[in-house]
């Protein structure tokens, strides 16, 4: 029987990946996500899984990297400045094939920046999670619950196509609290037989590695990891459409920007404009086709973001210049009003009618 | 009679081996080059009468080349 | 006729891609037949670092992970977190472990991590060609101290096993060295040792292996064994520094 409880987005997070499997977490404090730690340190010893608190946010990822090897649900979390020390470990696991769960509760930025809410990694997460070609996938909640919801699915898909999946979200997600209903499922983790284990006699040795000296075999590799990466565009790309049916002016916003626009577009209605939203639930893959198929149906899109404009750019790519692509966000940890939303949506439409 | 054989394809002539033979019959042949150009170390046949199979060479091998036999 | 001495078969067929004279192969040989003589082949997890044993990956018979530069005991901490019943040994570099990896060798220090760590200290960057290490001695020639290490401008050489063993999550330190066939024979015994530590399940097992890089030393590896023993053992002694009953 699901039950319904009333959580905070980073604990909701952390209660959700031990329902998923998860039972080896390794983490750094930094705000605004230490919750998720917490909820870690405290659960992790109860039904026999692990939580180590590492020397840092690179060995964090790289505790994760040999947990993953070794074939087990492994994850981490960070906000902002610790996913770019993570960054190193992430590229390895993408070079080498492992599947595993980050979480980055996003704030403000560059440097240490702030401790605000913000929206401003989503280059790093979409276009460079790690150097060289690579990408992961990214999930985008815009609610405590879809946390929950997409940790699940990103533990599946992690371990599916053996990949790290990332959760973006926000200081607004993790730290708000609302009612949550855990959905008793099922887990079952796929067979492993690649992973660093131990062999027992029984196989020949297994390798996890990402390292190809050779230059036509690395690029066969990451070809073949690029083949991997189509099959998920079109198999994994989600998306919400609200009201978007007789729109003719289309925000396109995911995550806390998304509440705010889901908002605005509603005020829109009312005010008698025919406003709709488009909201990626996963921004890697970007739900480009979404965008395509309305660009030239709307008198323009605009892009809401908390950063000073990352996402626009697929918005744009989508949109392949059918339709005008307009910007409006909040950086430093400030996060746009229903009513800024509201009246960019109003010019875009040309007056209230 | 004890037995070393060497897997010269294998013997890089670091001469660590000649070193460590109390007997000194392991030589790098300086007649004798493997395919990546290496000369090779061996035990001459009238040499291994006087092997003690004491495996010093084959320990201080860094490319695992020398097996050691003991009669 | 009885084998004295052959292949162990931890160690895998593929030809070792070392310099002539280098001291990896040798250690590389001893913790296969550590792995043989205990009979945990099946049972371990090998972690490689980057640098010049970075394909250990291809040489070791049991499974293997290839971790970033310096973070092979953080990747090994994972593995064994997942797999305590398994053996888990990193083998490292000095510019990987004392280097970039400092942190993460403190660390799995403190927290007494059951695992091995095989540290080579040849007092060099070998892959890159021959650049100064944290384990360079003073007044050592390398591609980065060409007029010789100044300790004035580029600090000490870290002594590693001295370090460690004042931690209290450490359970064995021993520094031994690769200076000929008995340094061969107790440096194996170290080996051993650490890995019976790691069964006991006694905390962080971690042998120090000075060995020799003839290339970018620039001298034949008979003089290279000989350089060590006069210049190296003075500056890191040997020895056990840590055995923790």
């Amino acid at each position: 029987m699901a039950e319904k409880v009333l959580m905070k987005g980073n604990e909701a997070i952390a209660e959700a990946a031990i329902r998923a499997g998860c039972r080896h977490f390794f983490g750094y404090p930094i705000t605004p996500q230490t919750e998720v730690s917490a909820y870690m340190a405290k659960k992790m010893p109860k039904i026999g899984g692990v939580f180590l608190q590492a020397e840092s946010e690179i060995a964090a990822a790289n505790m994760v990297l040999g947990a993953a090897s070794a074939g087990v649900r492994t994850m981490t979390s960070s906000s902002s400045p610790g996913i770019s020390l993570k960054q190193e470990a992430i590229s390895y696991i993408i070079g080498s094939d492992l599947p595993c769960v980050i979480l980055n509760i996003q704030r403000g930025g560059p440097g240490l920046g702030g401790i605000q809410p913000s929206q401003a990694d989503y280059f790093q997460a979409t276009r460079s999670p790690d150097h060289g070609d690579a990408h992961m996938l990214v999930f985008a909640p815009a609610s405590v619950q879809e946390m929950v919801t997409l940790v699940t699915d990103a533990f599946d898909l992690a371990d599916k196509y053996r990949m790290p999946a990332m959760i973006l979200g926000d200081g607004a997600l993790g730290q708000m609290m609302e009612p949550v209903v855990f959905e008793d499922k099922e887990i079952t983790p796929p067979e492993k037989p690649w992973a660093t284990n131990g062999h027992e006699n029984k196989r020949a040795h297994n390798i996890v590695n990402s390292l190809y000296i050779q230059p036509d075999e690395l690029e066969r590799i990451v070809k073949e990891r690029f083949e991997k990466y189509e099959e998920i565009k079109k198999n994994e790309t989600r998306v919400e459409n609200f009201m978007t049916d007789d729109a003719d002016v289309i925000v396109v916003a995911y995550g806390i920007a998304a509440r705010v626009a889901k908002s605005a577009v509603r005020n829109a209605r009312a005010a008698g404009i025919k406003a709709g939203l488009i909201r990626p639930i996963t921004l890697w893959p970007f739900p480009a086709e979404a965008i395509k198929e309305k660009a030239d149906k709307v008198k323009a899109f605009l892009t809401v973001e908390l950063s000073m404009g990352q996402m626009v750019e697929d918005v744009k790519l989508a949109a392949e210049f059918k339709a005008p692509v307009e910007f409006f966000g909040r950086t430093g940890g400030m996060v746009p009003t229903t009513d800024e939303v509201f009246n960019e949506i109003v010019r875009l439409n040309g007056g209230n009618k | 009679m004890n037995k070393v054989t060497f897997k010269t394809d294998l013997c890089k002539g670091c001469g660590l081996c000649e070193e460590a033979c109390p007997k000194k019959i392991v030589k790098l042949n300086p007649d004798k080059l493997n395919a990546k150009g290496y000369n090779v170390a061996e035990v001459s046949d009238e040499d291994m009468a006087k092997c003690i199979a004491c495996a010093m060479c084959a320990r201080m091998c860094p490319d695992c080349v020398i097996t050691v036999e003991k009669n | 006729m009885a084998t004295v001495f052959k292949k162990p078969h931890a160690l895998t067929d593929k030809p070792l891609h070392y310099c002539p004279g280098c001291t990896h192969g040798i250690v590389h040989r001893l913790v296969a037949e550590v792995l043989d003589e205990m009979g945990i082949e099946g049972e371990t997890i090998g972690v490689a670092p980057v640098g010049c044993s970075v394909f250990a990956y291809d040489y070791f018979n049991c499974d293997v992970i290839q971790a970033p530069h310096g973070r092979a005991p953080a990747v090994a901490t994972g593995v064994k977190r997942a797999r305590p019943d398994r053996f888990v040994f990193t083998y490292q570099g000095d510019g990987d472990l004392a280097a970039i990896g400092t942190n993460e060798t403190v660390h799995v220090g403190t927290r007494g991590e059951n695992i091995t760590v095989i540290f080579i200290n040849n007092a060099i960057y070998g892959m890159t060609g021959g650049q100064m290490a944290p384990t360079t001695l003073p007044g050592q020639v390398t591609q980065t101290s060409p007029y010789g290490r100044n300790v004035a401008t580029q600090g000490y050489p870290i002594r590693v096993c001295e370090m460690l063993a004042t931690l209290d999550g450490v359970a064995y330190a021993e520094r031994v060295a690769i200076d000929g066939v008995p340094g061969i024979m107790n440096a194996k015994k170290a080996i051993r040792k650490a890995f019976e530590t790691q069964k006991a399940g006694k905390g962080l097992s971690f042998v120090e292996v000075l060995s020799t890089c003839p290339t970018n030393w620039g001298m034949t590896p008979k003089d290279a064994i000989k350089w060590l023993k006069e210049n190296m053992e003075s500056y890191y002694p040997l020895g056990c520094y840590k055995d923790k009953e």
